[in-house]
């Protein structure tokens, strides 16, 4: 694990890429709090300011602080792309555990299940799914982790049919170890590397469809803000006012651009067999 | 092969019954409903239409006739556009998407695999790290921002397209060359990759040894294999260009088969619903068997099994 913090640390790129997604996620947090504006505060006197001393990001039609907004969102979009992940994870990691530890016809039919799974219109469904659910912020993520499992699972599985008949696991378990006990100190470590990795890679692809959800007015709804609702409302008055879709547009692709750089960070670092292809 | 197909044909019509029943079953949560909300008809037209259907039916009927529908592909009319079946929707919201979608695969393809080639054969120069990061900034760019950004400045700016809309034939230009980007962008990206890895591999250097020239070592034996990441990239890819980018459809505002299935799926128009749903099904489904026939013809190393 240090080996690895140190080899992911070596790039100056990921190291970078490290520094900025932990200030944004400082500045999310605490920005909106610092600010002396609501995000959701109108003031309709402003109208659509442009950027300047008071309003750093300009303000939008309805007088609202634009740099505010942009933070309270990312606040939102982060943590949708976040506990999306982790649903993910949960249940990749789960499902990918059990079938690889029960091997056989039972491992053969739950990979069936997932090959059969990948050829499914998702979005179709996620979109089903939000005009069912009326836009709960909570199952916006579950809806999305749900469908975001299969790689996880497959991943996963994989490193447990290699993992399991290794000597270290035999020893475990002819000095008595129980199941669990077996799965737990033995097995999760082991995946950890990799469970790692895929959700520093699947992050990215999360955060798009709930933008994509919001853009399209499924997701998150004004006059709460994520980066999807800034974007979807700065593309809609983007000729007169190009600073609202400019802004917001901005630091959603930077994030992008840094979760994506960590990803492969991450993989270069736990995997160095695969530094071969970059 | 053939046992092959057979069995990827049968898990296909497991995927698109499974497909109908997961769909039927979301929009029956669905609230409203076109029959139901519907304003200005008499009380025997609404009990016809519910008989149409099997409305008044209960739910495993209504599934049963669902099946028997896609089965025989005797399929229902919608309830929202009354007297048009459902395909004839699709037959009509499709060629939209695919022409645009159609048109990016294009732009992506002739883009994206001489850039990553580029890359992957002058490793750690200039070339390399321009077309790296270019391919980087592609993936990161999304097409929520990306499009309204080329709407405003080819359509509003320099007035060389319309920013948005269906009405002349140069409309698909913009659509195409926003997702055509995104998606050369990932392309490059597995092309460099790829490539990179088969050019350190033996048999590269074997056709190097009997004295092949090196263009015809990089275009006949390297990027035969290097293209299989791509391909099975491309599958389902190509499957979503084809059926319509739903955000790139909304942002040029183009009829396609997305905006229909957002339109359904807010509408409860369920029969229309599940008919988009069970095509881009079918669509995946099919791209993905060609995917991985045209790996094993690529590939003799890969067998294909049933």
């Amino acid at each position: 694990m240090r080996a690895a913090w140190r080899r992911l640390m070596r790039q100056r790129l990921n190291a970078w890429a490290l520094g900025f997604l932990a200030a944004l996620i400082v500045l999310c947090v605490v920005g909106p709090w610092l600010s002396p504006y609501d995000q959701a505060q109108q003031n309709l006197a402003l109208k659509a300011t442009s950027p300047g001393a008071s309003h750093w990001f300009g303000t939008d039609p309805l007088g609202r602080d634009m740099l505010t907004r942009i933070l309270h969102g990312g606040r939102v979009s982060l943590e949708v792309g976040l506990l999306a992940t982790a649903v993910a994870a949960i249940i990749g990691v789960f499902y990918g555990m059990i079938s690889g530890l029960a091997g056989g016809r039972t491992d053969s039919a739950m990979m069936r299940i997932v090959d059969i799974l990948y050829a499914f219109p998702f979005i179709n469904f996620v979109i089903l799914l939000m005009v069912i659910v009326g836009r709960e912020f909570w199952l916006i993520f579950v809806a999305i982790g749900a469908v975001e499992w299969l790689t996880m699972a497959r991943v996963v599985r994989g490193q447990v049919l290699a993992l399991k008949n290794l000597e270290f696991v035999t020893a475990a378990r002819a000095s008595g170890a129980g199941f669990w006990h077996i799965v737990w100190k033995h097995l999760l470590p082991n995946v950890s590397g990799q469970v790692i990795i895929y959700a520093s890679l699947t992050v990215p692809g999360v955060m798009l469809l709930e933008a994509a959800l919001s853009f399209l007015g499924l997701g998150i709804q004004p006059p709460d803000a994520s980066w999807g609702v800034l974007i979807r409302e700065g593309a809609g008055s983007m000729e007169a006012y190009p600073w609202l879709l400019l802004y917001p547009g901005l630091f959603f692709s930077t994030t992008l651009l840094a979760l994506n750089l960590l990803g492969d960070g991450l993989r270069d670092a736990f995997d160095p067999k695969s530094m071969s292809q970059h | 092969m053939i046992r092959f197909i057979v069995s990827r044909f049968v898990q296909g019509i497991i995927v698109i019954f499974a497909v109908i029943t997961i769909t039927f079953a979301l929009s029956q949560m669905v609230p409203g409903g076109a029959i139901r909300t519907e304003r200005n008809i008499t009380e025997e037209a609404r009990k016809a239409q519910e008989e149409y259907y099997g409305l008044n039916k209960p739910w495993y009927v209504q599934l049963g006739l669902q099946f028997k529908h896609y089965a025989t592909l005797d399929l229902p009319e919608s309830y929202h556009y009354k007297g048009r079946g459902v395909d004839e929707i699709i037959a009509s919201g499709f060629p939209v998407s695919a022409a645009v979608g159609g048109a990016a695969l294009l732009i992506a393809l002739a883009v994206g695999v001489p850039l990553g080639a580029l890359a992957a054969l002058r490793p750690n120069t200039m070339e390399d790290r321009a077309s790296t990061l270019a391919a980087t900034l592609g993936i990161c760019t999304p097409s929520m921002v990306l499009g309204p950004l080329i709407a405003m400045l080819f359509g509003l700016q320099l007035r060389w397209f319309n920013a948005s809309g269906w009405f002349d034939s140069s409309d698909w230009v913009l659509p195409a060359l926003t997702l055509g980007i995104i998606y050369s962008a990932y392309i490059a990206r597995l092309t460099r990759g790829s490539l990179r890895e088969t050019l350190a591999q033996e048999f590269v250097r074997t056709a190097r040894a009997k004295g092949a020239s090196e263009s015809s070592v990089v275009f006949f034996h390297a990027m035969k294999l290097a293209s299989l990441p791509v391909l099975n990239f491309l599958g389902p890819a190509a499957a979503g260009l084809l059926t319509g980018s739903f955000i790139v459809e909304t942002v040029f505002q183009l009829p396609g088969l997305g905006q229909f299935f957002i339109a359904t799926a807010t509408n409860g128009d369920h029969q229309l619903t599940i008919a988009i749903s069970v095509f881009y099904a079918a669509l995946i489904v099919t791209f993905n068997l060609l995917v991985d026939i045209l790996q094993a013809m690529l590939n003799p190393r890969i067998r294909l099994q049933a």
